[in-house]
């Protein structure tokens, strides 16, 4: 009965002043809706670098060319330490799952009139199932193409959009990689672009030993992929390639390594992490301006209670006690609070959603966003509305009810 | 005037403290009013009948003396214990009203059963009966600021007997009005005393509003100055009667 009374007075004060309610709200409002549309961002960074992790293939080492922390791909040219035997040597290495070598190598294609230039990349059967990649037309090449260099290419999405017209099946049809004909024996599926925004669906995978041979006329491969049977076992993998190919480089104790391995993996989780902290700080900063929001809940109540002396007065001489002045206060503050909160929660919805379509970010908007919003805004109405509430009950009723205005 | 005594106080004295000066207020009042009395409480400004009827209405504790009430010695008691028994037992009429302007009149008349945790439906009803009683009923809808000054100190009286109280303290009740309106709320308030059997202790510094109490209490620096019956004491209904209608205030 009591709260009903509450809740009556409270949205009464508020309708008679509706303009300063509002402004009121709006703090609150634009605090929630900040805590929201942040964390709703982090979240679609972090989802999307994490379907990034499993796209690149789970449990993934990176054996690369070269010494030390320096070499990455552009180096793989002038650095030729790794061989296909290095990658068979691996394979036969226990906890691995499975081993593909690749050979970058950029190509202009053509078809017909059509010209396009992809990254080629030689490498075996393996790369599609470390990479998780289901064809969508025909299918990989297979190991035979590999031992007999076979002139046999895969297409990745975007390049057979550039080469073929649409609707057309690719599988079967000849097209040439530098002037050289490779006859199309699959399609993969689209896998979009990946994190740093380059385009995954814009390569073509031919046989490794045909890249070799035909294509660029090296012994070397680029880098090895290794992928490990479990998480837990990848530092493990990883010290037995380490000694395996320094046994087979003939490096003895003193001599550096003239390849390196690396946890990709590893890698992507930091950049998660990364992501995690940045989304933590956002939503700080938006947290921030929530807490300002309830400051001036506060500044308000602290108004209303002044104005309202009086009535305190007189609600205490006819029989209110402490806590019914305090509670009356508390349910408005927190009516003030709960308002702004569902209006905030909606504008945040709103707003993730607009930027999320204006600049292209994935949002998320999760229900734990909204409840620690929502909570949060309800923990600011009687965090800021207690010191005002506590204030309006400690009056004195003779006093009060002697106030003027 | 037999009967058992409303309020009994014995050697009650209030002292405030403002900074370094003490003030004594009350300086050790013995005063018994029995039930059904209406007293009038005069007295210059500062001669301490604003602080007693406080102490009456439990909206202050004495410093020192006892203060029974209906019996009970309330003197002692804590705030909400205070707040319990303003809620039950006594009703306030104040000079300036204190209505609450943003609520309408049934609104008003409700607030004390409000805190006395009475059910939505007897609370209107209740609010109802003590508005018709003041004759105030068709103005259930209407707000404060929408009536005359008599009619919103009617709207107060209902409020003030809404919770069927013991006593009935008035502070002032007519400085505000003009003299006919103010005769009109006395007459009220004698229906009170007399119909309802209500004890009143009015202050008032209007020696003729005075004189439709029964008894008179002279204050004078925190003592009782003179206390003593009012011979013949007005009727206010007849008194009005008397009085030419002018502006067409509706009785």
């Amino acid at each position: 009965m009591n709260f009903l009374h509450n809740l009556e007075v409270a949205l009464n004060g508020l309708r008679a002043n509706k303009m300063r309610s509002f402004l009121t709200m709006l703090g609150i409002i634009i605090g929630v809706a900040a805590v929201i549309i942040m964390i709703s961002l982090g979240q679609g960074a972090s989802k999307r670098i994490t379907s990034q992790i499993a796209s690149m293939g789970s449990n993934l080492l990176l054996v690369f060319p070269g010494a030390g922390q320096g070499p990455v791909r552009g180096a793989s040219g002038s650095v030729n330490t790794l061989t296909l035997e290095d990658a068979e040597a691996i394979a036969g290495l226990s906890m691995v799952a499975h081993v593909a070598p690749e050979l970058p190598a950029s190509g202009t294609l053509s078809y017909g009139s059509q010209t396009w230039t992809a990254r080629v990349v030689g490498t075996t059967p393996e790369m599609q199932v470390i990479k998780d990649w289901p064809v969508s037309a025909g299918s990989f090449f297979s190991g035979d193409d590999v031992r007999s260099a076979a002139m046999v290419a895969v297409l990745g999405k975007t390049v057979v959009d550039n080469l073929f017209l649409p609707g057309t099946n690719p599988v079967g049809s000849t097209i040439r990689i530098n002037k050289l004909p490779f006859t199309v024996v699959g399609v993969l599926s689209s896998r979009g672009a990946s994190m740093g925004g380059q385009d995954q669906d814009d390569v073509v995978y031919i046989p490794v030993s045909t890249a070799q041979k035909r294509l660029l006329g090296v012994n070397h491969v680029g880098l090895i992929n290794v992928q490990a049977e479990t998480p837990e076992s990848m530092a493990f993998v990883q010290s037995s390639i380490e000694s395996l190919l320094r046994e087979r480089h003939r490096l003895t104790g003193s001599g550096s390594d003239d390849f390196s391995v690396r946890n990709l993996t590893s890698v992507l989780e930091t950049a998660e992490n990364t992501t995690a902290i940045m989304t933590l700080l956002l939503a700080s900063v938006a947290a921030v301006s929530l807490l300002v929001g309830g400051i001036g809940t506060m500044n308000i109540m602290l108004v209303s209670v002044t104005e309202r002396t009086r009535e305190i007065g007189l609600r205490m001489a006819v029989g209110a006690t402490e806590s019914n002045i305090r509670n009356q206060f508390l349910v408005e503050a927190l009516v003030l609070c709960l308002i702004g909160g569902v209006a905030g929660i909606l504008v945040g919805i709103v707003g993730s959603r607009v930027i999320s379509k204006a600049f292209g970010w994935p949002a998320y908007v999760t229900l734990s966003s909204i409840l620690l919003s929502a909570g949060f805004s309800a923990a600011v109405g009687i965090f800021f509305g207690y010191y005002p509430a506590r204030r309006a009950a400690g009056l004195d009723p003779i006093e009060a009810l002697r106030f003027e205005r | 005037m037999a009967g058992k005594p409303a309020i009994v106080l014995e050697n009650i004295t209030k002292i405030y403290h403002m900074g370094e000066t003490r003030v004594i207020a009350l300086k050790g009042i013995n005063l018994t009013v029995q039930e059904g009395e209406m007293v009038a409480v005069m007295g210059p400004s500062g001669s301490g009948k604003s602080t007693l009827l406080n102490i009456l209405g439990c909206l202050d504790r004495p410093t020192g003396g006892t203060y029974y009430l209906g019996g009970e010695d309330v003197s002692r008691l804590n705030k909400n214990q205070l707040a319990l028994i303003r809620n039950k037992r006594i009703g306030f009429v104040f000079q300036s009203f204190n209505l609450l302007g943003r609520f309408p009149v049934l609104a008003n008349v409700q607030l004390p059963l409000v805190y006395a945790g009475v059910g939505k439906k007897e609370m209107v009803e209740r609010a109802k009966e003590a508005l018709d009683w003041v004759g105030m009923s068709r103005y259930a809808h209407h707000y404060p600021g929408q009536l005359s000054g008599g009619q919103q100190q009617r709207v107060a009286i209902a409020r003030a007997l809404v919770n069927d109280p013991s006593i009935i303290l008035a502070d002032e009740p007519t400085g505000a009005l003009d003299s006919r309106t103010s005769i009109e709320i006395i007459s009220v308030i004698q229906r009170l005393n007399m119909e309802k059997g209500i004890t009143v202790v009015m202050v008032t510094h209007e020696k003729d509003i005075a004189l439709y109490c029964r008894r008179l209490v002279n204050m004078r620096d925190g003592c009782i100055l003179s206390d003593a019956p009012v011979e013949n004491p007005g009727n206010a209904s007849d008194d009005l009667a008397a009085i030419p209608e002018e502006m067409g205030v509706p009785a």
